[in-house]
């Protein structure tokens, strides 16, 4: 099922070895270097670019030392917030896309999968239809509460009669989800009003968000990134079963429970800021696996640089192509990202599901 | 065990000539049960409506008795959605089960590599683009046939994309999977931006057929269902024991005579077309797929969806669905019920056979 199921000699499953075989791909802390640049050249690019461009030395000088021009009022309240938000968004986005595949030993596993995304979608329908919300911060919090209840749910259904499988876990997300998203349905199909502000909030966008979000969604995703810092190195063991994961001294059960805990807060907390964004968690760590092979302590770090490098371009690509009005970064990045996905898959040997 | 040696006991086999079948007793035990299930959920689907007909009627209207009011309403009236139903889900069951083979992984299903997308993106398109200013919703004289076919002018440009984009001196089935998933995102993303751009009158009337419904559909849409039904899945049955031989590694497939790429590539067309003739008339209702070839196999018990038990399990499900959403939840989609019936029903399988997965 999975990259490291592969009968290949030249492949095998642990780091150490690959990483001394010659011709096998790996990870290396100067293409993680390359990475983090490739981000900050990206925030200063979604800074710089948008219906009125303002040069880098500006951006950069408006950022550290405001002062009442217009310029830098553009960049510290519209601006700043956006790409804080698109960065970590994207880097939450990325690791719990890694994190999920490597935990669930899937490849076309989501991190929407565990029912996360609908669950927080429902909670904000819920939101819209009943109380007439209409605040960024309020549906964050909504968001959150969905996320968290769904998680709770999934995991809880999953774990009944002893630890939860990856397979059950996942199965259970999806079953969930399509509960929770038939819901949804029968009450923007029966209320109009309701589906006028959905539409807008599920494509998934990080435009008209303050900072007051940022800080509102800080915490989880940073309480998320801690704990993918803490199960990430046993990743590659889990890969080899339960069983053997276990004689080579990893608790399977705690490091798997260690790692939902973290998905759920790094996917709840990014649907929760900028909508349910989907695809970039799946993609990521494909593209990822692509430059560093299977090893995840490499794939995890990789899946979150570049899951913020491709949301931060992708929402600059929004607010340039077409022109005065702005297309959301959900839609842009799946039809960008979908056919250079497509030219990857083409090109790279076959990764194998 | 205090003994060591094992005795294999042989299954039951049926031979015609030279070539033979297995059978599973289980499996024909669940194949004939869910089959009972769906004749029954058929009659009570025809029987209950506005105007209630008694069992013997409707039985005596599908046998060819012509004569009389209840016969009209049988034949002509509830006929035609009580079919579609029952195609779509058979056509959507057995789709799922025959991608979720190729993938080998429980996941796939036809929204995911695309299929459903390219329909939504069809139909949705043509809704926004010839949306009547006052309505919303397109109006004249072929519409009520015009998005079906746009939808299934959708999904076949979504296939075709997919097999060129796939092709690399050959198809190989899992490559096409990850193919599609790069389709999909990016066609569900134009359907999403078309929603985002309609007005909010056609936003609404496209979401109506996005969530899956039977209340249009016509004899037309039986019959072309029907053909493209009986066409396809008897080709697909057919290419299932060549997956199972796929299944025992390329050399060995080789070996015995079916080439892998091939009998996959084949297979993956045989889900696809169904998929697409189904979500034409019905819209997106991914679930059916998804999640019927694993309720199947749970049933079953064996360890890859059986394709005959989760194509007769999709026609009970939507058929159940549409039988609820006529006497109880009249409000509701078709997609919708068959969601909230099929995923309780599956995470109590979940639970139950829990013990039983790896």
């Amino acid at each position: 099922m999975t990259i490291l199921d592969k009968a290949d000699p030249a492949n095998p499953p642990s780091a150490q070895a690959s990483s001394s075989v010659p011709g096998v791909r790996t990870g290396s802390w100067r293409v993680v270097g390359i990475l983090v640049v490739g981000v900050l050249v990206c925030a200063v690019l979604s800074l710089m670019i948008g219906n009125v461009g303002i040069s880098p030395t500006t951006s950069v000088r408006a950022l550290f030392a405001p002062d009442n021009s217009q310029a830098a009022a553009i960049i510290q309240q519209l601006r700043l917030p956006r790409t804080a938000l698109l960065i970590v968004v994207g880097l939450a986005l990325g690791l719990s896309g890694a994190l999920m595949q490597g935990q669930s030993r899937n490849p076309l596993a989501d991190p929407g999968l565990l029912g996360i995304s609908e669950g927080a979608s429902l909670a904000v329908v819920l939101a819209i239809f009943w109380l007439h919300i209409s605040s960024p911060v309020a549906y964050g919090w909504f968001a959150l509460l969905g996320a968290g209840l769904t998680a709770w749910l999934v995991f809880s259904i999953s774990a009944l009669r002893g630890g939860p499988s990856p397979l059950t876990l996942v199965l259970t997300g999806a079953a969930v989800s399509a509960l929770a998203s038939a819901i949804i349905t029968s009450i923007i199909t029966s209320n109009v009003s309701t589906l006028d502000q959905y539409r807008f909030w599920v494509v998934g966008s990080a435009a008209g968000r303050g900072l007051d979000v940022f800080w509102q969604v800080l915490p989880f995703l940073a309480l998320g990134v801690v704990l993918t810092v803490v199960c990430t190195p046993a990743i590659n063991l889990l890969q080899l079963g339960d069983d053997a994961a276990r004689a080579l001294g990893v608790r399977p059960g705690l490091h798997k429970f260690l790692g939902i805990c973290a998905v759920m807060l790094l996917t709840g907390g990014a649907v929760a800021a900028c909508g349910p964004i989907g695809f970039l968690g799946l993609v990521a760590p494909h593209v990822a696996r692509l430059v560093c092979g299977p090893d995840y302590r490499w794939v995890v770090p990789y899946s979150g640089l570049i899951g913020a490098i491709v949301l931060t371009l992708a929402d600059i690509l929004g607010r340039v192509i077409a022109g005065g009005a702005e297309v959301q970064v959900g839609i842009v990045m799946a039809l960008v990202g979908g056919p250079v996905f497509v030219l990857l898959v083409r090109r790279a040997r076959l990764v194998q599901l | 065990m205090s003994s060591a040696t094992t005795t294999t006991r042989l299954r039951p086999a049926l031979r015609v000539g030279r070539a033979s079948w297995r059978v599973h007793p289980r499996a024909v035990w669940c194949a004939a049960v869910t089959t009972l299930l769906m004749a029954a959920l058929l009659v009570v689907d025809l029987a209950y409506g506005d105007l209630n007909i008694p069992f013997t009627d409707v039985v005596r209207a599908l046998l060819g008795d012509t004569s009389g009011v209840n016969a009209f309403i049988v034949r002509d009236v509830r006929l035609p959605e009580a079919s579609v139903a029952l195609l779509a889900g058979l056509a959507l069951g057995l789709s799922g089960a025959l991608i979720q083979t190729i993938a080998r992984n429980p996941l796939a299903s036809p929204d995911v590599i695309g299929v459903n997308a390219g329909a939504a993106a069809g139909a949705v398109g043509y809704i926004v683009l010839f949306a009547a200013a006052d309505t919303g919703a397109p109006s004249g004289v072929g519409a009520d046939l015009a998005i079906p076919l746009a939808a299934f002018g959708g999904a076949l440009a979504a296939t075709a994309l997919l097999y060129a984009a796939g092709w690399r001196g050959g198809l190989d089935g899992r490559r096409l999977v990850l193919v599609g998933i790069g389709i999909a995102a990016a066609l569900t993303a134009c359907t999403s931006w078309l929603l985002v751009a309609a007005r909010l009158q056609t936003a609404a009337s496209a979401q109506v057929w996005l969530s899956g419904s039977l209340s249009g559909v016509t004899s037309g849409n039986a019959w072309w269902l029907l053909l493209v039904v009986a066409v396809v899945a008897p080709c697909a049955l057919w290419q299932g024991s060549a997956l199972n031989i796929v299944e025992l590694g390329d050399d060995t497939a080789h070996a015995l005579g079916v080439r892998p790429s091939r009998a996959q590539a084949i297979a993956l067309l045989c889900a696809v077309l169904l998929a697409a003739v189904a979500v034409s008339a019905v819209g997106p209702i991914g679930f059916v797929a998804f999640v019927c070839p694993q309720i199947a196999r749970r049933l079953v018990g064996t360890s890859r969806p059986p394709l005959l038990t989760s194509a007769l399990a999709g026609a009970v499900l939507v058929l159940a669905a549409d039988v609820i959403t006529r006497l109880w939840l009249t409000g509701l989609a078709v997609g919708v019920v068959t969601s909230l019936v099929g995923a309780p029903y599956f995470i109590y399988l979940l639970i139950r056979t829990r013990r039983t997965q790896s």
